[in-house]
């Protein structure tokens, strides 16, 4: 069995990757995607856990945060999609309708 | 046993450059490809890791749904080449990439300090057969599972009215394109303030 250290410190790196991608790419769609990676290695983390005090909680966990990481592409994508209609650009510079 | 272990390094590897992809890829296409490739290894290391049927829904949901929902829009809305618009920002990556390793250490350090080896406890019902998470899922968790579905509706029907023309939207789009026929000489009352961008052409 690999030890569960192993899967934390790989999920941490994927994490701090995602992380480097949504601070310095400026495209509102590969926000999107390193957001998901995020999410994902969230999930690895939850499963490491899971399996490393044998119980199933991260595991229901884990399909929770699916549906919501789900639901979170479907209206971010419709926002981008909404915004795109009126403003050429998915430039996440360029849209800042909400900032003073 | 040494197997285990290299299979976790090779799919951990593949996972790490993927992500890596993923952000310094130019185009945006490339990168939700690497995005899939990184999902299919993660959902490699769920099974090694005895969940089988979060593996499964990570292929199905996230490789089958949300890459491609991705993809679909990235077909909609153009992959234009943003980095070079606007005002150049030079040091925008190096602050990422400092601000990134910092978070590494960060990470790394509270990790070490609150898991710095706990022993494994192992249960009585380890392993993630869809049966075994099912009635998890039915019996203990029901009422987060009942919510997830009022989640997910309501993400839908949100979705839906973010993505669809209002009314108005519309007529403005009509009155343009009247005006681009030969022009009728009233100049129409509700003229849209900002006519809508004319269709441009597809880019991959």
């Amino acid at each position: 069995m690999i030890p569960t250290s192993y899967y934390l410190i790989l999920s941490a790196a994927i994490f701090v990757i995602g992380t480097v991608g949504v601070l310095s790419r400026r495209s509102a769609l590969i926000v999107f995607m390193c957001v998901e990676m995020m999410l994902n290695s969230v999930n690895l983390t939850l499963i490491a856990f899971s399996r490393h005090w044998g119980n199933l909680n991260g595991q229901v966990f884990v399909f929770m945060v699916m549906a919501v990481a789900a639901a979170e592409v479907a209206v971010g994508l419709a926002i981008l999609v909404a915004h795109n209609r009126n403003v050429d650009t998915t430039n996440i510079d360029e849209i800042n309708l909400l900032k003073w | 046993m040494w197997f285990s272990y290299l299979f976790f390094i090779a799919v951990g590897a593949i996972a790490l450059a993927a992500a890596v992809g993923v952000v310094v890829s130019r185009v945006p296409v490339h990168s939700a490809l690497f995005l899939l490739l990184q999902f299919a290894m993660i959902a490699a290391l769920y099974i090694t890791m005895d969940a089988q049927f979060l593996g499964a829904i990570q292929v199905i949901i996230y490789a089958g749904g949300i890459v491609i929902l991705i993809l679909f829009v990235i077909m909609l809305i153009g992959s234009e080449k943003i980095e070079a618009r606007g005002e150049q920002r030079a040091w925008l990556p190096w602050v990422g990439l400092a601000l990134g390793v910092i978070l590494l250490v960060a990470i790394g350090a509270s990790m070490v300090q609150a898991f710095g080896g706990a022993a494994p406890n192992p249960g009585p019902n380890a392993g993630g057969v869809p049966d075994v998470v099912g009635l998890e899922l039915f019996t203990r968790y029901i009422l987060p599972f009942e919510m997830v579905g009022v989640l997910l509706l309501v993400a839908l029907i949100g979705a839906l009215l973010l993505a669809r023309r209002s009314a108005a939207e519309q007529a403005a789009a009509k009155l343009v394109e009247a005006e681009a026929a030969p022009a009728p000489k009233t100049a129409p009352n509700a003229a849209p303030k900002q006519a809508p961008r004319t269709r441009r052409s597809i880019r991959a």
